[in-house]
């Protein structure tokens, strides 16, 4: 074991660290200093200087256009992207569809669909959720029927986050009915333009515009769309929820509200001193960083399992279970640091813009223990699969 | 970076576990608990010439030159039955002080035969003021020529009841200072007290305790530095300990939620049960996490860091791992409140280890006034 950086990493974040506010835009700048509250189009320009710099895909392999970084280069960019304050990018074409169809995806596929995620000509969404379907993913009832070299779809997809920014729509849908619910699922791509397609989306509690329905209504779609085989759309996102795992760990964002947390601790006083350095208030933000170093080494742990070509061990399947309540824990407690000012909702410079961006994103936090598989649902699967429980 | 542990150290921990469960079950320390000693002199012996006690120190006092990794190891697997010997008191409180504070000679005199199992040791530090302040020492060591006299009480002493060998630290006119004191010695009187968890440990009274300049560990007024640096060590093997204990406590239950039936099924098919089981894990598996980080951060010299982890760690075993204990119990049901179930002893023992080396509080404190803490990003 040996948790140190070599000298030639070291240069590696220095040079990073140089990199990024000299390329970002100079209003990014500001916002990356400032609140954050980034816009779909700041991720899509970030995305584009990333591309161009050869660095938007730490995590894929060099033949696709990958940066083939071994695992600590990828923490120590990781840490100073979250450290600069930098716009997040969107996860679904590089980080869920982008490294599923380099597993499974034809050449012709590869071919079609990595270029354009790596250079944010095309972004994606994902469709899962259906109004009835839900926690009970595999009882979704959007068909795909056979009508020879393509499909018909038809029915509702909700939870499409981003649909409204996005081209394309990697989706489940159900290719045989008369089969267990589970075998009857096929992964499919869906360009958003095809006709009958329409994408509605709705405020979230933040009021920040991520939710969307996409309906499809007789959608037309060839067959060369889908990935990993017709009825094999179960295995796919199991598949994909491994990749998913070390993303919802949720370990940049924890880290930058961490930062904020003390932005703001440092800035208000109690007891005639700054709240950072009062003991009761010290103690309790001491008390999460405490946890997030516990959790970090969690995630570093199934990272470094990843570097070496294996399978994440079994305690990666808990960090979307603790990183997502740790993460509501630390919004909470910046809305509870900002006091009388966590009332603010969307009044420009009336409060410090750090402070003005909490109240939205505590909000939205709280999808995070509900999205990616409920927490209740992961811990009836870990109890299942790692604990080897009894099943009732 | 890299989170794997060397085929050595594999190799050793597996040695180590098998030991335990083949030579030391729980079924030995229930027995030895009731001794006078509390462990046998024979298995201590047994231990050094395995080697185990040698692990962190350097070749030239008869060690293998290893590093604290290989320490925890040995402590998180001895502790999944509860082996009674002295190791954590005798090797990391008294050894790991003795091989920083001392001279060659007294490595050899004092370090050597501990590390083959011929002897133990034992830090007195603690005293009924003092909590968690290794630099509060009201003990005096007063100067007599060339030699001391040392007056005063230590409490809760661990192995203080057996150990050969005494580290005393005690107020000299340069400050805190260590010395070897034999626990046999004139004016030492030493009263046997049983711990919570099954152990022993004593308070010692210093009458006017003779003691030659000799015995000196390092120059006046240099103890509590040592000492500062001892309780890094003593916390990350608190720590490596409560994984080892975690773990077990954790396999336990998942074992008696698939046995014990109730309503006609077993128990570990209700939600409930399982949904708990699973968080004990989460618990479980945060605590090895931070205590790997925290075995690797003890070897290091740069304090920020290493008392970051160390305290991350201790404050998890003081959360997680408590809890974990804790909810053991309640799964097991009213067996675990008896005393012929296992899981009760391992209960105790963590909440031991919680107490010792700093607890909750402490380590809350400590990491929260670290200059690190308030670097806040502009």
């Amino acid at each position: 074991m040996d948790l140190t950086f070599t000298d030639e990493e070291e240069a590696f974040r220095q040079e990073v660290r140089a990199w990024i506010p000299e390329a970002m835009p100079d209003e990014m700048r500001e916002k990356a200093r400032g609140a954050g509250g980034f816009t779909p189009e700041d991720s899509a320009t970030w995305h584009r200087i990333l591309y161009e710099k050869g660095w938007v895909a730490p995590h894929w392999p060099k033949e696709v256009g990958g940066t083939g970084w071994d695992a600590a280069r990828r923490f120590i960019f990781n840490e100073e992207m979250e450290l600069a304050g930098a716009p997040p990018l969107s996860v679904f074409g590089l980080s869920m569809v982008g490294p599923l169809i380099i597993s499974f995806g034809t050449d012709a596929q590869k071919k079609r669909f990595l270029p354009k995620i790596l250079s944010a000509e095309e972004f994606w969404c994902q469709g899962y959720s259906e109004p009835g379907s839900g926690s009970d993913l595999a009882s979704l009832r959007t068909t795909a029927e056979d009508a020879g070299d393509h499909f018909i779809v038809n029915g509702q997809k909700t939870w499409t986050s981003f649909a409204q920014y996005a081209d394309w729509v990697f989706c489940l849908v159900r290719t045989d009915q008369s089969v267990k619910k589970q075998a009857g699922i096929t992964f499919l791509l869906i360009d958003l333009k095809s006709p009958g397609v329409e994408v509605k989306p709705m405020l979230t509690l933040g009021h920040t515009p991520a939710f969307c329905d996409t309906f499809f209504d007789n959608v037309k779609v060839p067959k060369e769309n889908v990935v990993g085989g017709i009825n094999q759309g179960w295995t796919m996102a199991k598949a994909l929820l491994g990749h998913e795992r070390t993303l919802l760990a949720m370990i940049g964002p924890s880290q930058n509200v961490l930062q904020k947390v003390k932005r703001i601790a440092a800035s208000k006083s109690v007891n005639g001193r700054p709240m950072l350095e009062d003991p009761v208030w010290r103690a309790k933000i001491a008390r999460l960083e405490m946890r997030f170093r516990a959790h970090t080494m969690v995630s570093y742990r199934a990272l470094a399992d990843q570097q070496k070509g294996k399978m994440p061990g079994p305690e990666s399947s808990i960090l979307k279970v603790v990183g997502t309540k740790l993460i509501q824990e630390l919004t909470e407690l910046a809305m509870e640091v900002m006091g009388e000012s966590s009332l603010t909702w969307y009044n420009e410079g009336l409060c410090p813009p750090v402070e003005e961006s909490i109240g939205p994103y505590f909000c939205y936090e709280r999808a995070a223990t509900i999205y990616g598989g409920s927490n209740e649902i992961q811990r009836n699967v870990i109890a299942k699969m790692i604990l080897q429980l009894p099943s009732s | 970076m890299d989170f794997e542990l060397d085929q050595d150290q594999q190799m050793l921990a597996k040695t180590v576990g098998e030991f335990a469960k083949n030579e030391s079950p729980v079924a030995r320390f229930r027995q030895l608990r009731d001794s006078a000693i509390g462990y046998q002199p024979a298995a201590w012996r047994k231990m050094g010439e395995l080697g185990w006690m040698g692990v962190p120190f350097p070749e030239s006092v008869g060690g293998f030159g290893g590093s604290f990794i290989d320490c925890a190891l040995i402590i998180e697997n001895l502790a999944t039955t509860l082996v009674p010997e002295p190791y954590l008191a005798s090797v990391v409180l008294g050894g790991m002080t003795l091989a920083r504070a001392g001279n060659a000679a007294q490595h050899e005199a004092y370090l050597t035969p501990m590390i083959e199992g011929d002897t133990t040791l034992a830090l007195a530090y603690s005293e009924a003021q003092s909590r968690h302040d290794v630099s509060s020492a009201e003990t005096t060591a007063t100067p007599v020529g060339n030699d001391y006299k040392l007056s005063g009480e230590k409490v809760w002493v661990l192995n203080g009841h057996h150990a050969d060998h005494l580290i005393v630290s005690a107020k000299a006119p340069g400050g805190v200072t260590l010395f070897v004191v034999p626990r046999e010695a004139d004016g030492v009187n030493v009263t046997v007290a049983k711990t919570i968890d099954g152990h022993k440990a004593a308070f010692i009274r210093f009458d006017d305790a003779a003691v030659d300049g000799g015995s000196r560990l390092g120059e006046e007024g240099s103890g509590a530095a040592v000492l500062d640096r001892t309780m890094d060590y003593a916390a990350a093997a608190a720590v490596a300990e409560g994984v080892g204990i975690a773990t077990t406590m954790l396999q336990m239950t998942v074992d008696y939620l698939g046995t014990r039936e109730q309503f006609g099924v077993k128990i570990g098919s209700f939600q409930a049960l399982q949904h708990r089981a699973v968080d004990m894990y989460a618990e479980t598996e945060l605590l090895r996490s931070i205590s790997m980080a925290s075995m690797v951060r003890a070897d290091e010299d740069d304090t920020s860091t290493r008392r970051a982890d160390i305290s991350a760690a201790k404050y998890q075993l003081a959360t997680g791992g408590i809890w974990v204990a804790q909810q053991s119990l309640q799964l097991h049901g009213g067996i675990a409140v008896t005393d012929e179930h296992d899981i009760g002893l391992y209960f105790k023992r963590m909440y031991a280890l919680n107490a010792l080396f700093g607890d909750q509080e402490h380590h809350v404190a400590r990491f929260a006034s670290d200059p690190a803490f308030a670097e806040v990003a502009v």
